[in-house]
């Protein structure tokens, strides 16, 4: 079931307005919101000047964008001008952008209506969506549960129907986990795909937009109409054209798909079953399956927690109260008033990172941790460069579990870490990486797996990607949000 | 004992682009706080630099200029500390990859002060303190600058001036900052440390920061010299620290010591790519600069047979010496040009600043047209110059002073009689040049030239009068 084509075509053959969809989702979202948590900021009045500047397109006999008038969402961290953008954080409390991210440009301008901000981990430093200063947003499968982390809003929104499509960011599996949690496709794009300008940075040479959609076509969709160069991201690639909704239903057979199995060890038993049952429907649509060591993946998790706290403490100096958000009220000096700031302003987990990535980039420590993480990180890159020689894609699980109950990440921060351990290759690499549902576990809650590919092959990943959900039909709507 | 001075310094020189160095905003000097802004240059969560390439070919110039290797592959580092002027809390510099390396400035004594790097940063914003609030203004912030360090070879105060002034005059010269020092555009850090003269260990060094002109780079090292040669002589020991100069009071004082040193926990900008020069680009870059001064000034003695005084005074400001260059082009002689330009045209420019701008209203090719008609023997000197001044005066070219009966010259039996009436008119000068007194011959030449309304050749006069009274 593809969302946007078939709400393009009843707005096009003027079945439903765009104002009437708005409406739908702004009445669901003012009933569901309470027990979901998705949203964050809302913004309905500019979403329905939007819809209603597509409708007036549609009643001129304009030929419409595909995204227009389409409702979705922004996770909190893009910059959108005159709404507010906090990364969930106390420490932006009331900051509302001057200026849009590119990716919220470019949907802007093609007629996408913007509902308002999801939900995320404090900064996108977390994988349960529980550091959000606002609370967490909960998983619409059941609300016992996260959503996962840290897109987690942009996951419950779109799995709980209170938006048709999300934009979330993916720095060691933020898009990826949160997809997999809540039943939905959610795509991390190579870096550099995508623009990260108006992106709030976690950790610059990690981060990336993406879409969180309800069907692998939709993800095709949003991806190719926001990737792409841009002159503001000089780390954006100049050559890049997306088109991988033309190659969708491109024929698998005789592709190969690689299997490091490393990601197979340490999984839970449902987890690791529902992974070889794809690999199974995989050969059953003609593809190949090998296996191979990339021995190079045990060292992903420190050298993620290294570089991207490392990155962290400095992206985050600039919160200092003095030009934007949120100031400590009493202070004696400039010195005490940042201080005050960032210990009030800022959450546990985010003091954590800044600290940890502060240590390791210290005159003294350098060379023991980044230099050496750095390093490691070319080892990664080149084991999955060689895994690229013999396989098409590879397959691994999104996360070793599925979801779990809220309080409990709070409860253990390490093996949270831990938990990023199948997602956080894909950032240290760059490569592009799609998370679909796979299976469901015995309490119900959603398994996923992730089909990685060599840089800017989102047109194959998504490919295989589509066959399988074409497929397996796996795809099930959870009970909350607007019922089309 | 006897010490000697040792000092190296770090000079920032703001460079002369329209825009800044990661977006496209004015570079411009002053403006209400906080216009010259984006949300590029103050920070805002989600924004990204962008590098301008002018930036990069304007210190590769500097590069070149000053003799240094440019780095085929260099990059951005972020230097992190934390500052209200600082809008990301880090700044946006060049670490272990500069740009430049290994280069040197050469003296007039033909020492080289060795250059260590040249690397492209940004600029910070600047603190406003007015009635006991602070404010911030970022119209500077983002505004490119490169840092110049050199190696500590330099010896003396003398040299330490030398050395700035020639750093201006290239910079300048190339065209990349107008290294205004008051403005800022140009700003000096000195390392400073004294040993017994002798020794080859360094002292403890200190640094100076911030100089605003080189007269306080001056007074600040000659205090801090004494400073440091009294602390060691009275068995004192020198405190690694960094220095503010006081104008005021003449002396240094400390900022903050060794053990407040900030770690400034350098890392590659992943926000930047990688910067990559093939030799082409370098070339290109290379073949835009105009000839140096160094090597103009060289030219001028052994071309055109200029003394070293002169030429270093035509090749001091650009725009002099190519108003030379013009001047003197197609002539068989330039060094008349050069005497003209250095006697008369300098005399009507006061200041250093005037000489700077050069702004005469006569034109370099209306000056090579005066000295074409000495050449061609048509007027003699006296005439040139009395027209050059009416010249300089108006505007106007030398034919608009000059009738043809002036350009005829003198003739033998002219010049005699000329000579004869000039030795009638003045017994006593000729007695006195009977007497033994040299001087008094010129009494006798002025008169002549008078009467023969400066076409006469002083040369030939002065034959004739000796000639003459015998």
């Amino acid at each position: 079931m593809a969302k946007i084509s078939q709400l393009h075509k009843l707005l096009t053959e003027k079945e439903i307005s765009s104002r009437e969809l708005t409406e739908k989702y702004i009445e669901a979202i003012e009933r569901d919101n309470k027990e979901l948590g998705a949203y964050v900021h809302l913004s309905f009045d500019e979403a329905l000047s939007a819809a209603d500047a597509v409708d007036a397109k549609i009643a001129s006999g304009e030929e419409i964008h595909p995204l227009a008038g389409i409702p979705m969402t922004l996770k909190d961290n893009m910059s959108t001008k005159g709404i507010e953008t906090t990364c969930c954080s106390k420490i932006l409390s009331g900051y509302k952008p001057i200026y849009d991210a590119t990716v919220w440009t470019s949907l802007k301008e093609k007629g996408a209506v913007l509902l308002g901000k999801t939900n995320m981990d404090e900064f996108a430093m977390g994988s349960s969506c529980e550091t959000s200063c606002y609370g967490a947003a909960k998983n619409p499968r059941n609300t016992k549960f996260v959503a996962g982390g840290s897109s987690g809003g942009g996951a419950s929104a779109v799995g709980g129907n209170l938006a048709v499509y999300a934009l979330g960011s993916d720095t060691g599996g933020s898009i990826r986990q949160p997809a997999s949690f809540c039943g939905i496709v959610g795509l991390k794009p190579t870096y550099g795909a995508v623009s990260r300008f108006g992106l709030v940075a976690y950790a610059s040479s990690l981060d990336q937009i993406g879409p969180m959609t309800t069907s692998v076509e939709d993800a095709a969709l949003v991806f190719d109409n926001i990737a792409g160069f841009d002159k503001m991201d000089s780390t954006s690639n100049p050559d890049f054209k997306a088109d991988t909704f033309k190659n969708l239903n491109n024929d698998i057979s005789g592709k190969t798909i690689g299997v490091a199995k490393e990601y197979l060890e340490g999984l839970r038993p449902e987890v690791l079953k529902a992974t070889e049952e794809a690999l199974r429907t995989f050969e059953s649509l003609g593809a190949k399956i090998v296996y191979f060591d990339m021995p190079a993946l045990k060292f992903a998790l420190p050298v993620y927690y290294i570089l991207a706290c490392a990155e962290a403490s400095s992206n985050l100096g600039r919160y200092d109260g003095i030009r934007y958000g949120y100031k400590a009220e009493v202070y004696e000096s400039v010195h005490d008033m940042v201080c005050k700031t960032r210990s009030e302003g800022f959450g546990d987990e985010v003091k954590r990172r800044i600290l940890l990535g502060t240590y390791v980039l210290s005159a003294g420590y350098y060379d023991a941790y980044y230099k050496k993480a750095q390093n490691l990180r070319g080892a990664i890159v080149a084991a999955f460069n060689k895994a690229f020689e013999c396989c098409d894609v590879m397959l691994a699980p999104v996360a070793p579990h599925t979801a779990f109950e809220l309080g409990k990440a709070i409860s253990d921060p390490i093996e949270t870490y831990q938990s990023d351990i199948c997602t956080v290759p894909v950032n240290i690499a760059g490569l592009p990486a799609i998370s679909l549902p796979c299976g469901v576990a015995e309490d119900g809650m959603p398994i996923g797996m992730q089909l990685i590919g060599n840089k800017f092959t989102e047109s194959t990943i998504l490919n295989f990607a589509y066959k399988f959900e074409q497929a397996t039909n796996l795809m099930k709507s959870a009970d909350w949000g607007v019922k089309l | 004992m006897k010490y000697e001075l040792v000092a190296g310094f770090e000079t920032h020189i703001e460079l002369a682009t329209k825009t800044k160095i990661f977006c496209s905003c004015t570079t411009e000097f002053g403006g209400d706080p906080n216009t010259h802004c984006c949300p590029v240059c103050i920070g805002l969560p989600g924004t990204l630099p962008k590098l301008n390439r002018k930036v990069v070919d304007y210190a590769i110039m500097a590069g070149l200029a000053t003799n240094c290797e440019i780095a085929r592959v260099s990059k951005m580092d972020r230097k992190n500390y934390c500052y209200p002027d600082l809008p990301k809390a880090y700044q946006i510099s060049q670490f272990d990859k500069p740009l430049c390396e290994h280069g040197y400035v050469e003296l007039s004594t033909g020492k080289k002060i060795r250059l260590a790097r040249i690397h492209i940063e940004e600029d910070a914003g600047k603190l406003i303190h007015k009635k006991g609030d602070t404010y911030v203004d970022y119209n500077r912030g983002g505004v490119p600058l490169i840092e110049i360090v050199s190696e500590p070879d330099i010896r003396s105060i003398d040299e330490a001036k030398e050395y700035v002034e020639k750093l201006q005059q290239v910079m300048r010269y190339i065209g990349i900052s107008d290294c205004k020092m008051q403005e800022g555009s140009m700003r000096c850090d000195v390392n400073i440390s004294v040993r017994p003269v002798g020794s080859d260990t360094f002292g403890t060094r200190t640094e100076i920061k911030n100089m605003n002109s080189i007269t306080n780079i001056a007074k600040a090292m000659e205090y801090e010299f004494e400073r440091q040669c009294d602390l060691l002589e009275s068995g004192g020991k020198v405190i690694q620290e960094t220095l503010r100069y006081d104008d005021a009071t003449g002396e240094t004082s400390s900022m903050r010591g060794k053990e407040d040193a900030h770690d400034y926990r350098y890392f590659r900008d992943p926000d930047l790519v990688t910067i990559l020069l093939t030799d082409e680009e370098i070339e290109a870059v290379k073949n835009s600069l105009p000839e140096l001064p160094t090597e103009k000034a060289k030219r001028y003695v052994e071309e055109f047979a200029i003394t070293d005084k002169d030429a270093q005074n035509l090749t001091k400001y650009r725009r002099i010496s190519e108003y030379f260059d013009k001047a003197s082009e197609g002539l068989k002689n330039p060094k008349t040009v050069a005497n003209f330009m250095i006697g008369q045209i300098f005399s009507r420019l006061a200041t250093e600043a005037d000489k700077e701008i050069f702004d005469i209203k006569t034109t370099p090719e209306q000056l090579r047209e005066l000295v074409k008609l000495i050449e061609d023997g048509k007027i003699k000197n006296n005439l040139a110059k009395t027209t050059l001044d009416k010249m300089l005066e108006s505007g106007k070219g030398a034919m608009d002073f000059i009738s043809e009966d002036d350009m005829g010259g003198v003739d033998e039996g002219a010049l005699t009689e000329f000579c004869k009436a000039a030795i009638e008119a003045n017994p006593n000068a000729v007695a006195d040049y009977k007497g033994g007194k040299e001087k008094a011959l010129m009494a006798l030449l002025g008169n002549v030239m008078k009467q023969s309304r400066g076409k006469a050749d002083a040369a030939q006069v002065t034959a004739k009068l000796k000639e003459l009274i015998g």
